[in-house]
């Protein structure tokens, strides 16, 4: 059976140039980074080759640029980093209620070890924050903000240059979980007031278990993990150089494809939304209209369960996801949906799906012939009463 | 694909048989639940166990959660029952409630299988009419028609137990081994699943109203001792009173609404004649009353008995004495096959 891949949310599939650039580095470079003779000044070539490609697709200068094993660890090292390194000027963290759970997760972890008080802002139904909220919730000991650039389950993108802007002017911290948007869109640091931007390689078809936290000059952070120093003391721990090597040219190659993939994308989005809500009856769609990632179609089915959903989907040849990949097996509804205020059930039929590069018109002909009978069949075996 | 090695094995023959298997696991406590339960069948790593297994076969795979239902069905009717002074099968209502309901229903109308297998030790049959007929596994050992026989004929159409037709469970073992599956040496489930320890402490956290000290009587409503509370007795168990008078005591009914057990010797707790709730066949229509043989227990003998098909029931009269529990199965066999069977009616006349 042919598969149709419309889950790009959860991961791409390697780039084959990406491929290529790392299976050279792991057969020809064998070096440490840290060592000082020849093949440990080449490894170092490679790893610093990457930091400013990476810095440059970010409008970034390459000291502002430390890897990671990818954005849940970049995540995590940007708010514990920042609340540890600021702990002499106050302990709130401002964070919203859909951020990913290496964010939210990471705010209660440091509220339940007293290292941290949060405040979690609400959203709109349309999963926009609103940049008056987060000012309102900025009090005199807060030291970071943490909202999200666009949102994994929903595609919502935020208002994230005023909320830097407010942020700016209060003398406090802003990150920003930009996994699912760099690479997709562009993210220039020059342009967005913002401190700290967590990047994951395999979101923009680079490999899997490699990241990026940009760290803008003058923002202190202090390390989470101990050992012997790699990344200016910010990130200890052996380079992944292959990984690294493949970050750089996958995030090169995506700026380089940007301009026509996006368009291209969006228009097949928009055949998924337009095509779905004519064709499903009461299906709804999740996320802002039109301030949505380019790929990203999200939706809710009242009446079925996602997981019945992806399975029905996936004996039909798709991939697709109900929500977020990490939460899968999860049957409670996302916290994303439900913070949108959709009532339990409706948040339980919910189905994403995210087209990428290889994604064809075909491909979305085929999904909006299969899905309106499935979400009927569904629908009507739920309807049977237990 | 509960992970261990039946329904391991039952996927395994289909699959060599040129089905297209699809293997499902079902969740049945909430994920990341620790439990003390080694041997459910529902938790994290039974889970991983059944994806390795489905992985080793190259089978589609999917964990559905169940937890929901099963914690209802199941569960709570374990709960219930030993709160009103019954004892509970959860093994009958995981079958009945979950396995062939709930999952059956999901195979069929959800996700478009034609057929749902398991690795119970049961075998079904084609029948010259044309009905499908539910018989015992050819290991007598192993059989546990016992706890399926609520499958009627909308059920039993869509049921295959590969395992049953295997003569015995080395023959199960050595398929698990020709076909690589890790679960050829796991140990056996048994017992209630999904209860670790002592099954009274889940009844006494959830029911704590069973759980209140109250007489123990003979049934000349003699008091002869006290108990620490009908949740924690069973209909048919050794009582510790009567050790003054030197007789063996037991358990011969319980009454919740006055908190009260009532015990008596052995003649006194057997009878022949006791009312059946849940009646169900497993084919053709209820007749009146029809001669045959009924098993009382898991695994148990069967004995000569007649059946009066009542509204609400059914009457069983055993030609010897015996005792069965209130809230346990009653199934008729024709041989190896199946009739039907029902669940004693508590305060069933003695």
């Amino acid at each position: 059976m042919k598969r149709v891949y419309l889950d790009h949310a959860a991961t791409t599939p390697v780039d084959p140039e990406v491929a290529e650039a790392m299976a050279r580095v792991l057969r020809e470079t064998h070096g440490n980074p840290s060592s000082i003779y020849a093949e440990g000044r080449a490894a170092r070539e490679l790893v610093d080759r990457a930091r400013a490609d990476v810095a440059a697709a970010l409008g970034a200068q390459p000291a502002e640029i430390v890897f990671t094993s990818g954005g849940t660890e970049a995540d995590n090292l940007a708010l514990r980093g920042v609340m540890q390194a600021r702990r002499g000027l106050g302990d709130h963290l401002v964070t919203t209620a859909i951020e990913h759970h290496a964010v939210l997760d990471t705010a209660r972890d440091l509220e339940s070890h007293g290292r941290a008080r949060a405040t979690v802002v609400g959203v709109g139904s349309d999963g926009r924050v609103d940049p008056a909220a987060i000012a309102a919730a900025i009090g005199p000991k807060t030291t970071l903000v943490s909202v999200m650039h666009a949102n994994n389950e929903i595609g919502t993108i935020q208002p994230i240059v005023e909320i830097g802007a407010i942020c700016r002017d209060r003398g406090v911290k802003l990150h920003t979980d930009a996994v699912q948007t760099v690479g997709a869109l562009e993210f220039d640091t020059t342009r967005i007031p913002v401190d700290l931007v967590s990047v994951n390689a395999h979101k923009f078809y680079g490999p899997k278990g490699v990241g990026a936290l940009y760290v803008r000059r003058g923002t202190r952070l202090a390390t989470i993990q101990t050992g012997g120093g790699q990344e200016k003391g910010r990130r200890t721990g052996t380079e992944n150089v292959a990984g690294i090597v493949g970050l750089g040219v996958a995030l090169r190659a995506a700026a380089e494809r940007r301009a026509t993939e996006s368009a291209r994308q969006a228009r097949l989005r928009d055949r998924i939304i337009d095509g779905v809500l004519s064709r499903v009856p009461d299906a709804l769609l999740t996320g802002h209209r039109t301030e949505r990632l380019p790929n990203n179609a999200s939706f809710c089915f009242p009446g079925t369960q996602g997981e019945s959903l992806i399975v029905a989907l996936d004996l039909a040849g798709f991939a697709a996801s109900s929500g977020s990949a990490c939460t899968s097996g999860d049957t409670d509804p996302s916290h994303v949906l439900l913070a949108l205020g959709l009532e339990r059930h409706v948040a339980q039929g919910s189905l994403r799906l995210t087209v990428g590069r290889a994604t064809t018109d075909a491909d979305v002909d085929a999904l909006l012939d299969a899905l309106p009978p499935i979400v009927a069949r569904l629908r009507e075996a739920s309807a049977v009463s237990v | 694909m509960s992970g261990g090695v039946d329904s391991s094995v039952a996927a395994a023959l289909l699959l060599e048989r040129g089905e297209d298997v699809v293997g499902v696991w079902m969740r049945l406590v909430p994920g990341g639940v620790d439990t003390d339960a080694p041997r459910c069948c529902g938790t994290d790593q039974a889970g991983e166990d059944a994806r390795r297994a489905a992985a080793t076969l190259g089978i589609p795979f999917y964990a559905l959660d169940y937890a929901d239902v099963f914690g209802k069905q199941v569960v709570d009717r374990f709960v219930d029952a030993y709160a009103s002074g019954e004892t509970p099968n959860p093994c009958v209502s995981c079958n009945h409630h979950v396995k062939f309901d709930a999952l059956l229903r999901d195979v069929v109308k959800k996700f478009g299988g034609t057929r749902l297998a398991t690795g119970h030790y049961a075998r079904v049959g084609d029948a010259p009419d044309g009905t499908r007929r539910l018989l015992r596994a050819r290991d007598a050992a192993k059989d546990q028609s016992y706890a399926l026989y609520m499958l009627g004929q909308s059920e039993l159409r869509r049921i295959e137990f590969p395992i049953g037709e295997l003569a015995s469970k080395a023959e199960t073992r050595a398929i698990a081994a020709r076909f690589g599956l890790a679960t050829a040496t796991k140990a056996e489930s048994m017992d209630i699943c999904f209860i670790g320890g002592d099954y009274r402490d889940l009844v006494r956290s959830r029911a704590p109203r069973a759980f209140v000290a109250g007489p123990v009587e003979r049934a000349d409503g003699s008091v002869v001792g006290q108990h620490a509370g009908l949740g924690g007795l069973t209909v048919g168990q050794r009582s510790g009173t009567g050790v003054a008078t030197g007789e063996r005591l037991y358990v011969l009914r319980l009454e919740p609404e006055r908190s009260t057990a009532v015990v008596g010797t052995r003649d006194e707790i057997t009878r022949t004649t006791y009312e059946l709730r849940d009646v169900r066949f497993t084919h053709d229509a209820p007749r009146s009353t029809f001669e045959t043989t009924a098993v009382l227990r898991y695994r148990g003998t069967p004995l000569a008995a007649s059946v009066d098909v009542t509204p609400d029931g059914a009457l069983l009269r055993l030609a010897t004495p015996a005792l069965v529990a209130p809230g346990q199965a009653v199934v008729w066999y024709d041989g190896d096959e199946v009739v039907g069977g029902g669940i004693v009616r508590a305060g069933s006349p003695g």
